[in-house]
């Protein structure tokens, strides 16, 4: 593989990771999140923090970057705890503006100057690079997707599912919102944390305008062009609009137009993505492909 | 105190603004109850269609006009073609798809206009008052008129007309409104025809007042719009111009006197969730 490949795909690898968590919060819990850049950029913080201040390696921070952005995400998730749809949707805006506003103008965060000097990562003695750091991304996105799949067959994920239906019957049978919706957010962010570690380590620079509000955005197109609340259907779509931005380097300047109308069409047809439950794909293509098993 | 008094008119013209905008995203939450981010991008819209009108003619009554009609019109294709098919889905369907729409507009104004700040050499007829040293500019003067004449119109509109009785009660129950012989998709319609129309005539002051059209003009009121119609509670009309005039007095004060090192859209999100953790329901919401 050439290395322009190598780069792409650990880019995706590490988007897929906090899109998985993304949509652990937004596909699983029903808990819609327009602030999923905000807990990428605090993983990302913490790792380039903990790594260029305090001098631990990667692999010594990293347990304490899942424990700061899941402490975080607990934090922020108890005021959207009070809020609920539309509200919570404008309640996560605005904890993402307030996180980047915060990053950009405290000067213990770096400021506008963002944070450089980012350490590489080692594993045994062997300074990770290219394919390596690649496979390193694939093997945190495999456990992320394995958690994923535990995560939904669990108790605690059917108890996040019947509160994602109609929470006032599921709560009448005794599953307790508060916890459940906390500790979606907190699994959620906590991958995000993740993705913003290896994302902070690949950069070795990183700056308040790489957690903005469109990065979410886009972090929830991928979730809804994959589908929600499936465990491929984040893969999915962080492949698709990973790889389209390079497919489409020759007309840059119409790319984001071109996002927009893909994503519009998608809501407007298919609003439950590409693996969702009543698309396409599901109902009409493989069933084909499979010669009328279904 | 004169500076603090000129302050305060400043804020208020401010507000006044916040406010034209806010008033129609809280008139199209409530009837339909989608959160309209696309508002912002018509706001926009109407800036750059004021600009071209004005250009083109000289005159600045039908800048006003055109880009009225211009954004009236793209509200409602917009309401046709992305909000009324996807009413049948969870709210996030169609805050996804506006957030879609808002960022495609914005992109298209970019494409055709160029990425560059435009400016808008219009000066409104307005005269200049002088009141015991205070001076108060022909363009703030605008801006609260303007405001005022607008505020007043919808008042009439929504109290004492029938269209008014029956937006009022397509808001309340759309489906039971239909039963009860109102064509709601007609009225639906006419709300954004009038939301869009304040948004254009939004966008021209902004434009004239800062004398800057940019395509990104519509970022951050999208979504402290948004912070201003939760904080006013969601749908009220007067809870939303409430919220306005107070967010921008308050911006205006705390940036010329208190020391805060936050951005004021930080300050304004921060206020907000104040609200929310006091009020889940907001100002002048019910529940």
């Amino acid at each position: 593989m050439s290395s322009y490949l190598i780069t792409i795909g650990t880019i995706i690898a590490i988007q897929a990771i906090t899109v998985c968590g993304l949509n652990v919060i937004v596909g699983y819990a029903g808990q819609i999140s327009l602030g999923h850049a905000a807990f990428f950029g605090i993983g990302a913080y913490s790792a380039a923090l903990l790594s260029t201040k305090a001098g631990l390696s990667f692999w010594a921070g990293l347990p304490f970057v899942v424990l700061i952005s899941g402490f975080v995400g607990l934090l922020l998730g108890l005021p959207s705890l009070r809020v609920r749809e539309d509200f919570l949707a404008i309640t996560t805006i605005g904890i993402n503006f307030i996180v980047e506003a915060v990053f950009l103008y405290v000067p213990f965060f770096g400021g506008a100057l963002g944070i450089g000097g980012i350490p590489r990562i080692y594993l045994f003695g062997l300074k990770l690079k290219g394919l390596a750091f690649f496979s390193l991304c694939l093997f945190f996105l495999v456990i992320v997707l394995l958690v994923c799949w535990w995560f939904s067959r669990s108790w605690a994920g059917l108890a996040c599912f019947a509160l994602r239906e109609e929470e006032s019957a599921a709560s009448s049978m005794g599953i307790s919102p508060v916890r459940f919706k906390l500790l979606a957010f907190v699994v959620g962010t906590a991958m995000a944390g993740v993705g913003g570690a290896l994302y902070a380590h690949y950069m070795r620079f990183i700056a308040a305008t790489d957690f903005s509000f469109p990065v979410s955005i886009s972090f929830l197109s991928m979730v809804v062009l994959g589908g929600m609340g499936t465990l491929w259907g984040p893969l999915v779509g962080a492949l698709i609009l990973g790889a389209l931005p390079e497919l489409f380097r020759p007309v840059e300047n119409y790319r984001i137009l071109f996002y927009m109308v893909l994503l519009l069409l998608m809501i407007r047809f298919q609003p439950g993505g590409i693996l969702g439950e009543r698309s396409l794909l599901r109902h009409k293509i493989l069933p084909a492909l499979l010669g009328g098993r279904s | 105190m004169q500076l603090f008094l000129e302050q305060l008119l400043n804020g208020i013209a401010m507000g006044s603004i916040y406010a034209l905008v806010t008033l129609g995203l809280a008139l199209v939450y409530g009837i339909l109850r989608i959160l309209h981010v696309a508002h912002a991008a018509l706001y926009t819209v109407g800036a750059y269609m004021g600009l071209l009108f004005f250009n083109l003619t000289g005159s600045l009554i039908l800048g006003f006009l055109g880009s009225m009609a211009c954004c009236a019109f793209l509200g409602v294709l917009i309401e046709r073609f992305v909000y009324y098919p996807l009413l049948k889905y969870p709210p996030y369907v169609p805050l996804i798809g506006s957030i879609a729409v808002m960022l495609a507009i914005e992109e298209m104004c970019r494409l055709v206009a160029g990425p560059y700040i435009l400016t808008f050499p219009a000066r409104l007829p307005f005269p200049e008052l002088h009141l015991g040293g205070i001076q108060i500019s022909s363009t703030l003067l605008a801006v609260y008129s303007i405001t005022a004449g607008v505020l007043l119109f919808l008042w009439y509109l929504t109290t004492r007309t029938e269209l008014g009785l029956a937006m009022r009660a397509t808001s309340q129950d759309l489906s039971i409104a239909d039963a009860m012989g109102i064509n709601s998709h007609f009225i639906v319609s006419v709300t954004f025809v009038i939301g869009s129309a304040v948004a254009a005539i939004a966008g021209i002051l902004v434009g004239i007042y800062y004398n800057q059209v940019y395509p990104t003009m519509g970022a951050v009121p999208a979504y402290k719009t948004l912070a201003l119609i939760v904080v006013g509670g969601m749908g009220s009309v007067p809870g939303a111009v409430i919220a306005s005039l107070l967010l921008g007095v308050a911006e205006t004060i705390l940036i010329g006197y208190a020391n805060i090192p936050l951005p004021r859209d930080a300050l304004a999100f921060i206020a907000m969730i104040g609200v929310l953790m006091w009020r889940s329901e907001g100002l002048l919401g019910s529940r």
